[in-house]
């Protein structure tokens, strides 16, 4: 019994429920002898993986679906021991690299010589190279990328990768030009809903149009997260009903919770209770950037438009403090400090101009 | 047996013919970029007094220590290499050592891997006899990422070893070498290409290539998208043509993720908050790169007719700003957010 997400996960290009030129694109690229280093990009819930996985198939067939975990350990330059899980089959192996943080260097450059030097036994029909999927390679540090940039010419010949990015915005101009960039777009909110009906029917379920409508609105454009919340829906409710509530993620309406309490009052002591919330939204594991994001959302709603821009203009400043920080809950309660601080000012003002 | 001898005779027989089909199989997977790599100085494109300087050089034989500077994509690389190979010919091998960006470049390495290669004499002649120059050349590509300090370590083993070896810089700005470097070398700046020139070239390409490419509309498009950076723009193409199998002006755009102009206009006209914030969300979730609009963004606003100075000095200096942040990992949600807010405030106080 697994999730419908992985159950009904297309396993062939021509299966894919949306992009279709492109996965024709794919498909014709494949067959073509020569096979460039690919750099996926797209929104989380896009369906990058899902893509990558088609085409691995369509390059090495039902073989590249057996998988299995292996822990690879590695040594960095000062000798310290780092182990990191990958996921691969004979044909492809899968690594996460900013797993072990800032030693990612060492593992990129180890494994992709692993598995470079490591020719395939050659046998007719098959591929001359092996894949190297990278994930999240927007995150790596630069000296990373710097060093993939060399790695990526120099075993041309054995192995190509695949990265997987959120957005290339990080990733090094020198990077990207030795790619074959794909972008996926998240899929609108029609497409989101023509997913959910195909999914429930092949469920054998009936789902009203307006339920499927209004969980694909919740869901952020995210396709994951959509067939979750239905999923998650049919468990709550069943036979569905149009006017059924759907589940919102709980962090979601906490941080709504969080925004309406800087909203309430403004003094030191709320500014305390704040930060209890906030503490219990990191020790979850919300990442900090989507409670940065989320308090953003909800605080700027009734404010004019010049306090819109300072706050906006205050959120950037911080967020980026927090990136170069390492203390997320530090940030985010200066912005919290300083919201109150405008906000109050603000509502001050606004008294004085009534009396 | 018969079969193994059979084959035996024509592999040593035939020697010339299999080699001949082993490269063309090895060149298929060969860039473009690489492939069309210019062969000599004379092949490189524009560029006349630079070329016009090292041919001398090359004709009498003696290489002064060189500066290589100028925007991407403008031949520097190329350059060198093909001086190098016309001096040095099939011993350029043993003769240049090439360091770049993506190879350990810290001053250990200057002080061990460069100074013992620049210290070896070599001698001048060929292991065939034939006369060849009596030094070596170190090649440092991407120059300006080098720190100060592996600059500076450089500098007396650049003088100190002159009769035995040549240094080649490369760098795009060439205010990030110190002075005493530069003050050693002779300095050659390259141009950003003559768009004719680089239209030229990629007609060749594709001629060689025999990829349809209509008539030059697609070309002009394709060198727009680049400006004179003719790596790019012949990367672009083989994208295109490896994606698409044929070339096309959307398909140039999908392939350089380049945002589409309506979309930079959309930006700069967003009328309030609101719409601001529905943009920012609808252009993250089809995946654009907020540098690259950043990008296009400062090219359109400093070129905009219907803004006034002010409101231009406003909308770049955040855009500087903003674009600083977003190189060292903020969220492009927020830069994007704080940017436009600067862009309606702008247009609403001219």
């Amino acid at each position: 019994m697994s999730l419908w997400v992985d159950k009904h996960r297309p396993k062939d290009l021509m299966k894919l429920d949306y992009h279709k030129d492109q996965a024709v694109r794919l498909k014709s690229l494949v067959q073509q002898s020569d096979f460039p280093h690919l750099l996926v990009y797209g929104p989380s819930g896009a369906g990058k993986k899902t893509r990558i996985m088609c085409l691995l198939r369509e390059l090495y067939g039902s073989g590249s679906e057996r998988l299995r975990q292996e822990t690879m350990h590695f040594t960095t330059p000062s000798n310290k021991k780092i182990e990191i899980m990958t996921v691969s089959s004979n044909y492809h192996i899968e690594v996460n690299p900013t797993d072990v943080g800032i030693h990612d260097r060492v593992v990129i450059m180890d494994l992709v010589k692993n598995v470079a030097q490591t020719h395939q036994i050659d046998s007719a029909g098959q591929r001359e190279f092996k894949v190297v999927i990278l994930n999240e390679v927007d995150d790596l540090t630069k000296d990373a990328q710097h060093a993939l940039r060399r790695t990526m010419e120099k075993y041309v010949s054995t192995c190509r990768l695949i990265l997987i990015a959120n957005s290339i915005s990080r990733v090094i101009t020198a990077i990207r030009s030795r790619c074959l960039t794909i972008r996926v777009p998240a899929p609108t909110e029609t497409e989101i809903a023509s997913v959910l009906h195909a999914v429930c029917k092949k469920e054998g379920l009936s789902l009203p149009s307006e339920l499927a409508m209004r969980i694909a609105k919740s869901a952020d454009r995210n396709l994951r997260r959509a067939l979750l919340m239905c999923e998650a829906c049919k468990v709550q409710h069943y036979p569905f009903t149009s006017d059924q509530k759907v589940p919102e993620p709980d962090w979601q309406i906490f941080i709504r919770d969080t925004a309406a309490m800087i909203l309430s009052e403004q003094s030191p002591k709320k500014l305390a209770e704040v930060r209890q919330k906030l503490y219990e939204l990191i020790i979850h594991g919300v990442p900090p950037d989507v409670i940065f994001a989320g308090l953003l959302k909800e605080l700027v709603c009734n404010c004019d438009m010049s306090m819109k821009c300072k706050i906006a203009s205050y959120a950037a400043q911080y967020e980026h403090r927090m990136r170069l920080g390492n203390k997320s809950i530090f940030h985010i309660e200066a912005f919290v400090a300083k919201f109150m601080a405008i906000y109050k000012k603000f509502l001050e003002e606004a008294l004085g101009d009534v009396f | 047996m018969q079969a193994f001898l059979k084959t035996g005779k024509i592999s040593s027989t035939d020697k010339p013919s299999t080699s001949g089909v082993k490269s063309t199989k090895k060149k298929a997977p060969a860039p473009w970029v690489e492939k069309y790599r210019p062969k000599t100085i004379d092949d490189i494109v524009d560029q006349g007094e630079v070329v016009q300087v090292l041919r001398e050089c090359l004709a009498g034989g003696d290489l002064p220590h060189l500066l290589f500077y100028g925007p991407p994509g403008t031949g520097k690389t190329s350059a060198i290499l093909a001086a190098a190979r016309q001096l040095f010919g099939d011993i350029t091998r043993e003769r240049v050592l090439e360091l770049n960006a993506s190879d350990e470049r810290g001053i250990q390495v200057i002080r061990d891997k460069v100074k013992t290669f620049a210290q070896l004499t070599v001698s001048n002649t060929r292991p065939d006899g034939r006369p060849c120059p009596p030094y070596k050349l170190v090649i440092l590509d991407e120059a300006d990422s080098m720190t100060t300090a592996a600059q500076a370590a450089l500098r007396r083993t650049m003088e100190r070893e002159t009769r035995t070896t040549r240094f080649c810089l490369i760098c795009n700005y060439v205010s990030r070498i110190i002075p005493p470097i530069t003050s050693r070398c002779s300095k050659f700046r390259f141009k950003p290409l003559a768009r004719e020139n680089v239209i030229k070239r990629l007609q060749e390409v594709c001629k060689s290539e025999a990829v349809e490419v209509g008539d030059g509309e697609v070309l002009h498009q394709a060198v727009d998208t680049c400006g004179g950076d003719l790596r790019r723009a012949l990367t672009a193409l083989q994208c295109c043509q490896r994606l698409l199998g044929k070339i096309t002006a959307d398909g140039l755009i999908e392939v350089t993720g380049l945002v589409p102009e309506n979309l930079v206009d959309e930006f700069l006209n967003v009328k309030n908050y609101n719409e601001l914030e529905r943009f920012v969300e609808n252009f993250l979730m089809d995946a654009y790169s907020a540098s690259q609009l950043l990008e296009q963004l400062s090219e359109r606003v400093v070129n905009a007719g219907h803004l006034t100075n002010k409101q231009k000095c406003v909308i770049s200096e955040k855009l500087a700003v903003c674009s600083h942040r977003l190189l060292e990992g903020g969220a492009e949600v927020m830069q994007l957010t704080d940017l436009g807010c600067t862009v309606i405030m702008a247009n609403n106080n001219p």
